[in-house]
């Protein structure tokens, strides 16, 4: 083994160690006691945080593509940059002041707290969906239409194919942010994880705050995990970007 | 919008110290992660396999909630009286930068093309005057644009880290939502939306002045 | 049979690209659009599988007017190669060369020999190459890969804009000799854009000549090169023309005009040329050789004479400058 083989492997031993070194620590201080002695709770606003990332992830995936894919086509071109740069600004407004601001809408509750996630997972996925059709070479659908395919095909068999990699990179980005935002449906009396992490913070309870941070932290590196493995599934072969990091 | 000009006159100030404190925050930390980051990068570029564990570990992080890792910080640095304020907040942002930083400079590092380090190499300049003078400046936009990335993204972060006692612009927001003001809120919500623009087209206008014109397409 | 009538369009913003063309593709022919970039090559090639619109006058295909016809059924029967391949990179490259018998409803085992016979035209194996994708081929196995995908459907038509363009020149000898071969099994009435003077003269059984959008001279290589319309023409074609027009004609045609010159059956430092040999190619290799003596030999390897450069340059003289009727062929 060379040196620097080494030293890539101290790095990783280290950082190993400081997680294992975190969780001897907390388990020690008894930190992750909630999720045994209140299991039913914490089971209950796991179960709700899940519901907030699912159902927020589905709509905001069933509207980020089709408009997506509405504004690549050639008819509504000139629509795009609206939308683009409609999407690209709301951005810009801060998660936490999303949610706060559907409260005065929306009032408090479940409801507010997806819809707010919805809006907030949108650009991501819309983005990545219009950049990811727009990088796909024009001499493709020039070559596909000249040989007689039909636009519903030339979308379906080239078209998607070909942006599936950054379709489902954005997809990606914006469920694993959305469990992080998500985790802030507390301040809008969304549920969910956050909830024990507020409450650790308010109270100055190491317990809820552990119990609350590390599982929404897990459940995060857990579903990126899951979705590149489901990437690598569905992106064909050939449409592969060459090299990624 | 007259209660606007009535809210603005009394809240103004209030909100620039906000705005002062965020951007402090938010640079503060930047810097420390250029420190970190950029040579970090540079580093990267000649030893592969720590490149790859080390950007894995960036990536890792990146995907940590904000809330989730200020809510582990807490306890963290609670050992040393620090829980909550100014220090969990810093460091949180500062390995939120890793990512978008290390990455940048190492890809763009590697990209210099390799004749051009080969010329470099033959005219005789030493590592250090090579890094400076050749592969730097033509890393130097793609660099920036891991730092603009960085920055909007810790504005953004930094919003939240009002509720760990670090101050900021996200005070307005969490004294709004505690409140019922949507004022308090749609202000907070603007003025991190104007910072975030601001420090951007900054740091475009630095990366457009001093990226070499040969290789600005 | 292609016809173009009075053809012309005009883009969105003014700009006629092409005006007012007439002229007939025949059956079976390969008939190459040549001419400066800009002057309108694509955009007629388009028309005619109506990627672009036709604003004036009318494209005919085997007598039906392309209009009345359904837009998607027109194009499923002409097949349609472009510069960059065009090569789908999500699909193997079985799946690419059978994109259209797919959209036509072809059985799985018609496909699938129809496949295996499109590859071996092009001398690459199905078997080995079916599951790769695009990327993992060389750039001239990729543009062969093109030529028989619209080739997969049996066209009666094929439109090619510079399918050869990107290729390194070595490769596009190659490909376009293979080209022909294939042509002369298949048969297809072809229109072929192509900014190659050389490679208009060697594919085309006619060019047509554009500029401006107009057609300059519709006719075949040789007749364009011996008796150009217009100045332009002439100019295109350059001073070399007559060097070019060489490889429209064999040793044969030199036989049957001026003779060859005897054979030294005492010199035996000797090579030997097939009399099928064009001339351009023979010029070259007399240019080249190290032997004393060249024998020209037919098919069956009786010696017909012996051909020296000297004999070339006075066919060359005779034929293109002294009797310029004489060199019709085609
Ligand atoms: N989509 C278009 N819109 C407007 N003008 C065009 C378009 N495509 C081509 N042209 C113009 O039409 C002329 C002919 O173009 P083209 O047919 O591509 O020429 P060629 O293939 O011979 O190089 C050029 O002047 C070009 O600028
Ligand atoms: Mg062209």
């Amino acid at each position: 083994m060379n040196k620097k083989k080494v030293m890539s492997r101290v790095v990783s031993f280290l950082v190993y160690g400081i997680v294992a070194v975190f969780f001897i620590w907390a388990i020690s201080n008894s930190y992750f006691n909630y999720i045994f002695s209140q299991s039913s709770t914490f089971l209950y606003l796991l179960k709700q945080h899940m519901q907030l990332v699912l159902v927020s992830s589905l709509l905001a995936v069933g509207v980020a593509l089709p408009v997506g894919i509405l504004v690549t086509r050639r008819s509504f071109r000139r629509a795009e940059w609206i939308v683009s740069n409609t999407v690209n600004l709301g951005q810009t407004i801060p998660s936490l002041a999303v949610l706060a601001l559907m409260i005065s809408i929306l009032g408090i509750g479940f409801k507010t707290a997806v819809f707010a996630l919805f809006i907030y997972s949108l650009l991501p996925m819309y983005r990545n969906t219009v950049a990811g059709i727009d990088s796909i070479d024009e001499n493709l659908i020039d070559a596909a239409r000249g040989m007689g395919m039909k636009p519903i095909q030339i979308l379906f068999r080239i078209e998607l194919p070909n942006a599936s990699y950054s379709i489902l990179a954005g997809i990606r980005t914006a469920v694993v942010l959305n469990i992080g935002t998500a985790a802030l449906a507390y301040v809008v009396g969304g549920g969910g994880l956050g909830v024990w992490i507020f409450t650790g913070i308010q109270l100055f309870d190491n317990g809820y705050l552990i119990s609350g941070a590390i599982p929404v932290t897990l459940l995060a590196i857990f579903v990126d995990y899951l979705l590149r493995l489901l990437e690598r599934k569905i992106v064909p072969k050939g449409s592969k970007p060459p090299q990624e990091t | 919008m007259d209660k606007w000009m009535k809210f603005l006159e009394v809240n103004a100030p209030r909100i620039l110290d906000l705005a002062i404190e965020h951007t402090i925050l938010v640079g503060l930390a930047i810097l420390v992660a250029l420190i970190i980051g950029v040579p970090l990068g540079i580093y990267l570029t000649t030893n592969d396999y720590l490149a790859e564990t080390v950007l894995q570990i960036a990536s890792v992080m990146l995907t940590i909630p904000s809330i989730a890792l200020f809510g582990v910080m807490i306890p963290v640095f609670s050992i040393v009286n620090q829980g909550i304020g100014f220090v969990p907040a810093f460091v949180a942002l500062v390995l939120y930068s890793q990512l978008p930083i290390i990455r940048n400079t190492y890809t763009a590092i590697r990209n210099v093309n390799p004749e051009m380090r080969d010329a470099a190499k033959g005219l005789g300049m030493k590592t250090s005057q090579r890094l400076l003078r050749v592969e730097i400046p033509n890393a130097f936009p793609i660099i920036m644009a891991g730092i603009r990335t960085a920055v909007v993204l810790n504005i953004g972060i930094g919003v939240i880290a009002a509720y760990i006692g670090a101050g900021g612009l996200g005070v307005l927001i969490t004294q709004g939502i505690s409140r019922g003001d949507n004022y308090l809120i749609i202000s907070g919500s603007i003025a991190v939306a104007i910072l975030a623009m601001i420090a951007d087209g900054i740091l475009l206008f630095i990366q457009k002045r001093y990226t070499p014109k040969s290789i600005a397409n | 049979m292609i016809t173009f009538d009075k053809t012309t369009k005009t883009y969105e913003g003014g700009v006629t690209a092409v005006d007012g063309v007439d002229f007939t593709v025949e059956k079976g022919n390969i008939v190459v659009l040549l001419g400066p970039s800009g002057c309108g090559k694509t955009t007629l090639l388009r028309m005619v599988n109506r990627l672009e619109t036709i604003s004036d006058g009318k494209i005919t295909i085997d007598g039906e007017d392309s209009m009345s016809l359904d837009q998607i059924a027109l194009r499923r029967k002409i097949g349609y190669v472009i510069q960059s391949n065009g090569l789908f990179p999500n699909m193997t490259i079985e799946e690419n060369v059978m994109i259209v018998p797919d959209l036509l409803g072809w059985k799985k085992k018609e496909k699938r020999e129809r496949f295996n016979k499109l590859m071996e035209m092009i001398g690459l194996s199905g078997e080995k190459f079916g599951k790769r994708y695009p990327h993992e081929l060389s750039g001239g196995q990729q543009q062969r890969i093109g030529v028989i995908r619209a080739l997969a459907a049996d066209p009666p038509v094929m439109l090619m804009d510079e399918p050869f363009g990107a290729l390194d020149p070595i490769i596009r000898e190659k490909i376009q000799d293979e080209f022909l071969q294939i042509q002369r099994e298949v048969k297809k009435t072809i229109l072929f854009v192509s900014h190659d003077i050389d490679e208009a003269i060697k594919m085309a059984d006619k060019i047509v000549l554009l500029r401006g959008g107009e057609v300059m001279q519709y006719d075949t290589p040789s007749e364009m090169l011996v008796r150009p319309k217009n100045e332009f023409v002439r100019e295109f074609f350059g001073k070399d023309r007559a060097i070019k027009s060489l490889s429209l004609h064999t040793i044969n045609d030199l036989q049957e005009v001026i003779g060859l010159a005897n054979m030294d059956e005492t010199i035996s430092d000797t090579i030997t040329i097939n009399v099928n040999h064009d001339l351009r190619n023979t010029l070259s290799m007399l240019l080249n050789q190290e032997a004393d003596q060249v024998i020209v030999i037919d098919d069956e390897g009786n010696k017909l004479g012996a051909i020296t450069i000297d004999i070339v340059q006075k066919y060359l003289h005779f034929e293109i400058k002294a009797k310029p009727t004489l060199v019709q062929k085609g």
